[in-house]
């Protein structure tokens, strides 16, 4: 009855009427006008030998399918301190998951599985812990309670997460503001994910438990670019201790967004900062999005308590789900489902590329355990149902014009949680942005993941004694602090360090290295920034690392340079030979390169020929042709020998 | 009784309460050396130091501040956390069978006062009902708390009082009894009740749990559930302990309480039967024997209570080089019956032999059993057990040291003749000692060998 609805454009008008613009238009302006919140939770793995708790290695990862044993685990809700159940543990409860543990014995033990208590902390990650809370200007508690914060997904056995807090009220100072710190507590990693399909989640082991801090800041970010500023700060300064791991998965920042009006939402797990901008500012405007439709409801929708959604089964093979991607599968029950006044709604836009009904395909998969594709709707952009189709669907429900359809699928079992899951998220838009906890991905959009949990999830641990920490352990680690980022910073600029190298060598904590090469060996730290900052890195870019590579070896190798009385600047072409082979010393090298020992008195001794004999074959009068021509015949043999600019200076046409 | 407004602190750190009128569940900001802390002034731990303060902070976790360096307490609120377990009332249906949970405390039925970390016991079936639903789906449950003790405090005094009541139930006709108990001597009142309440017409399920059901992962429920189920509909009427089958949250055991031991300090899967299989197993699903001979349940009420017991009864653990003091001490203290835990088939050192003729001829009973747990009492094979045995010891077979240690204690309890008592403990109530081992009944494989790791890897451990 109404297929010329055009969706699309439906999609599209409101995507203008929500106010959205797109990031690189969006001016802080924009930001102050939907009231753009955000703040971190950074968490850093530590580099210790063992887990937290026990004396498994840290650090050693397996394959997903390389296991020795597996395990099965329920969660149930357990009551929070006023009684009532948290909401993300219902839903979890309401999922019915069974949860698998694949353990290899190597990484885990009884502990990892809650099969045998805690042992003592891990001493050394309470140590890094304390240096990373004084450098982050904390206030260090003086006793380390371990506390449990409930996790019911299943990533981590328990069903808790040990977790304690070390230093309170922090801050950062970033180009132009300070943001304070909230807490940076010491806490057990989770299990990885191995797959999530229907009702069996399988996680590994290997990396639960291992130690890493978390630090929490107030939502004081103010645009999407300082949430990525806010971040890089927070990496550099755990790096600078030397004390964290690198690598993949070892940090993982979760970004809190809201708008004026939204809530907070936690978008987990962004494994780049470089995708914060997008992410935070897609958020933003999502809830912004979200308050425009709870609005478009408040008119659409008169009776907002007494609504209800109305379903019906329909026979399977009336819809056949082959056309809806689906495998053949005769168990499925088909639903559909009319949901009063929605008309227009589902095709609202949301995020770039996504409606309003992608929520419920998401809610589905992850509440329900109904894999995807699990349903289609009346307002998609490609019609696969059709238009008489629809109409039949319409005269079954008994929908009126202003209502909206969907048909979901699924098996016997999860039909109920289905209904009740697409009934929640239709009820949450009344009220507006539901608290959730949503996955991200590179195109800077995010889907749902979890509802938030509440802030009643956390109890002592009565498995463990508070831990005291005396003043004179605050004092020793004072002592062996490094300088902080903003200090290191203002040092690039002051030896003049180019820009674009700051990034790296914070993240890689190597000012500290700069001025070691700078202060004993007198080469500049500018030069020494583009060595790393530029060629190592491209280097790094383009071969595998090798485990004798460090970079001590480029302290080393100026240092053999400036013994030799040989110009820095052949570090260049020894580096890509030194990378590739960190064992080759370095007059092997100076070998490869071809590189003789001439004085400068003898190179300069060339130029007068060279100059002569440009002379006579030059095409044109161009002396800067003639200059580039003498040293690209003298470059090679001057290269460590002495200075090229200085060469360069002495060649003359005149 | 005037209210303790500092609960749990003590010298220092009470005095420093006390010096800035601070009190517990207060908000408060303290000014100290290492800064400003804000948060609500919890309750201190018992066994803790008197040199810190506890806050709870704002984003919800425990700190502890050193009082030492604190230079001012000042007081921004007040608010008395009171923690309540809500109830919700046990549905009845005319169609499902009566079960009634008998407590004695244990983590089975309690729950985490998050503030302070103590246990409050959840017991009332609204409790109970709040936190596991499923239970309704399987009977109606009645509860009676008759003492909340830990399972280390458990003695003679409980397995009587609990022996009781349990006749007076099965008299008002229920239809299957659980025991809600802690784990750690769950197999001593298994025994004890296996030998008090003979030819109970319904199953006597006790049951306990490894994790405190404050935790997601707690076996507590399901352990409940399970229970619940071999009480109201399972056909086998005897006293059985119910645990985890594999660590998994799969299936559970049911065990004779005679011949189950607990035998990791922490594993959910900790009881096993030994010298034995498991009389069935059970899911939520139902019971499914392992074993056929098995006691049937009844519909007549006719049951034996036998409470007796006699608290002057002893075990010593044999070790190298034991001396015969102990056993003479043992004696002179008036100890009227000994198991003795031997080595291999059954064995002691020649230097306590004065002391065993010294005891018998006092008239101490002495039984042997084994440490190696598995297997028989055999005392033919050495000289030293036929020493032994012309001394007057008597072999206990392939009874279980706890449950030759329980079983004796209620035949001494009944009678001072020793032939009365002889002839008790060597007539097997209930599998207590078996006539045969089968080929299953002791499988400790070690982990490493490749079909051992290919089985684990293979089914859920």
């Amino acid at each position: 009855m109404k297929q010329i609805f055009d969706a699309r454009r439906n999609h599209a008008e409101t995507q203008q009427k929500t106010g959205y613009v797109p990031r690189k238009n969006a001016t802080q302006a924009d930001y102050d006008r939907i009231g753009f919140m955000s703040g971190l939770e950074v968490h850093q793995q530590l580099k210790t030998k063992e887990k937290l708790f026990c004396h498994c290695p840290a650090g050693i990862f397996q394959k997903a399918d390389d296991f020795d044993a597996e395990l099965i685990r329920h969660m149930r809700p357990t009551l929070s301190e006023l009684g009532e159940y948290d909401g993300t543990a219902l839903m979890e409860f309401r999922t019915r998951k069974n949860i698998i543990y694949r353990i290899k014995n190597e990484t885990a033990c009884t502990y990892d599985v809650d099969d045998t208590p805690p042992f003592l902390l891990n001493r050394e990650a309470l140590s890094h812990s304390i240096d990373l809370s004084l450098l982050s200007k904390m206030r260090v508690v003086g006793e380390v309670h371990i506390t449990r914060k409930q996790y019911l997904d299943g990533s981590i056995p328990t069903g808790f997460q040990r977790t304690a807090i070390i230093g309170i009220e922090g801050e950062i100072q970033l180009k132009n503001k300070k943001v304070r710190l909230i807490q940076l507590s010491l806490e057990e990693d989770s299990c990885r994910e191995v797959s999530d399909i229907g009702h069996t989640r399988i996680y590994r082991t290997d990396r639960l438990g291992m130690p890493l801090i978390e630090t929490v800041t107030y939502p004081e970010f103010k645009n999407p670019d300082e949430v990525k500023e806010g971040a890089d700060y927070i990496r550099f300064l755990n790096r600078s201790t030397g004390k964290v791991r690198r690598g993949v998965g070892s940090t993982r920042a979760d970004v809190n967004v809201s708008c004026k009006g939204g809530t907070r939402v936690e978008i987990k797990g962004v494994a780049h900062n470089s995708w914060m901008p997008e992410l935070t500012h897609n958020e933003a405007y999502r809830q912004w999005a979200l308050l425009a439709i709870r609005d478009l409801l408040l008119k659409s929708v008169k009776d907002q308590a007494n609504w209800k959604i109305f379903a019906r089964e329909a026979k399977a093979k009336d819809f056949k789900l082959e056309n809806f991607g689906v495998p053949k599968n005769p168990t499925l029950k088909v639903f559909l489902v009319n949901l009063p006044g929605f008309h227009g709604i589902l095709s609202h836009f949301t995020q770039p590329g996504k409606m309003f009904a992608d929520d419920f395909s998401d809610r589905l998969k992850v509440i329900a355990c109904i894999e995807k594709p699990n349903m289609v709707h009346s307002e998609m952009f490609e019609d696969v149902v059709g238009e008489k189709a629809w109409t039949k669907v319409q005269s079954l429900l008994g929908s009126k014009e202003n209502d909206a359809q969907l048909i979901f699928w699924g098996p016997d079992d999860d039909i109920k949680t289905a209904l009740e899951t697409i009934e929640e998220r239709c009820r949450l838009a009344f009220t507006g942005v539901p608290n959730e906890t949503r996955k991200s991905f590179e195109d800077g959009t995010t889907i749902f993941e979890r509802v938030l949990p509440g802030a009643d999830r956390m109890y002592p641990d009565t498995d463990s004694a508070p831990i005291p920490l005396e003043d004179d352990e605050i004092d020793e680690a004072m002592k062996r602090l490094p300088k902080l980022v903003s200090e290191r910073v203002a040092q690039l600029i002051g030896w003049n360090v180019p820009e674009d190298t700051h990034s790296y060598l914070l993240a890689n904590n190597l000012v500290s290295l700069l001025e070691k090469v700078q202060v004993e060996l007198k080469v500049p730290a500018r030069f020494t920034s583009v060595l790393l900052a530029h060629t190592l890195k491209h280097l790094e870019g383009q071969y595998p690392s090798l485990p004798d590579f460090s970079y001590e070896k480029i302290y080393e190798l100026l240092h053999f340079l400036v013994n030799r009385k040989i110009d820095p600047v052949i570090a260049k072409a020894m580096l890509f030979h030194l990378y590739q082979h960190p064992k080759m010393d370095f007059d092997s090298i100076l070998i490869t390169l071809n590189f003789k020992e001439v004085t400068r008195e003898n190179i300069l001794a060339k130029v007068p020929y060279l100059v002569k004999k440009y002379k006579e074959i030059r095409t044109s009068h161009d002396d800067s042709a003639g200059l580039r021509w003498v040293m690209g015949n003298l470059s090679k043999q001057a290269t460590g020998n002495m200075s090229l600019s200085e060469l360069s200076r002495e060649i003359s046409f005149k | 009784m005037t209210e303790d407004i500092f609960q749990g602190y003590k010298g220092r750190s009470l005095a420093v309460l006390q010096k800035f009128n601070a009190r517990v569940w207060a908000k408060v900001r303290v000014d100290s050396s290492r800064g400003v802390f804000e948060g609500t002034i919890l309750p201190r731990a018992e066994n803790t130091d008197d040199k810190h303060l506890v806050l709870k902070i704002f984003t919800g976790y425990n700190i502890g501040v050193d009082i030492q360096g604190i230079t001012g307490i000042t007081e921004l609120g007040y608010k008395k956390a009171i923690y309540k377990i809500p109830e919700k009332e046990f549905p009845y249906s005319k169609d499902k069978p009566n079960v009634k949970l008998l407590g004695t405390g244990g983590t089975i039925a309690s729950r985490l006062d998050y503030r302070t970390g103590a246990v409050i016991p959840a017991f009332s079936p609204g409790e109970l009902y709040g936190a596991v639903p499923e239970l309704a789906d399987i009977c109606n449950l009645t509860t009676e708390k008759l003492f909340a003790v830990f399972s280390e405090n458990m003695g003679p005094d409980q397995y009587k009082k609990l022996a009781i009541a349990i006749g007076n139930e099965i008299e008002k006709g229920i239809d299957g009894i659980i025991i809600g108990h802690g784990t750690d001597t769950l197999h001593y009142t298994s025994a004890a009740l296996t030998f008090m309440v003979q030819n109970s017409p319904v199953p006597i399920v006790l049951v306990g749990s490894q994790r405190s059901s404050d935790r997601p992962s707690s076996d507590a429920a399901l352990n409940l559930m399970h229970a619940a189920t071999a009480a109201a509909h399972g056909d086998i009427a005897e006293v059985m302990v119910c645990m985890f089958g594999p660590t998994s949250d799969e299936y559970g055991f049911l065990h004779k309480g005679t011949r189950v031991r607990k035998m990791h300090s922490s594993y959910r899967s900790t009881f096993r039967t030994i010298g034995d299989t498991p009389i069935a197993t059970v899911s939520r699903q139902g019971v499914v024997p392992i074993k056929q001979d098995y006691q049937r349940r009844r519909t007549d009420r006719k049951v034996t209570i036998l409470p007796y017991y006699e608290e002057k009864v002893t075990m010593i653990y044999y070790y190298t080089n034991m001396q015969p003091d102990v056993i003479d001490a043992l004696v002179d203290a008036g100890y009227k019956g000994i198991i003795i835990i031997g080595t291999g088939l059954g064995h002691v050192n020649k230097p306590i032999y004065p002391a065993i003729e010294r005891a018998i001829a006092k008239g101490v009973a002495i039984y042997m059993t084994v440490q190696t747990l598995w297997g028989y009492v055999h005392m033919f094979v050495y000289d030293t057990g036929r020493d032994l045995m012309a001394k007057g010891i008597i072999p206990a077979e392939n009874m279980l040291p706890e449950t030759a240690f329980i079983k004796l204690s209620w035949a001494l309890g009944q009678t001072s003749d020793l032939a009365k008592v002889k002839e008790i403990m060597l007539t097997p109530i209930n599998s207590e000692i078996t006539p045969r081992e089968p080929y299953n009944g002791y499988l400790i494989y070690q982990g490493g060998v490749p079909e051992v790791e290919e089985f684990i890897r293979k089914f859920h451990k």
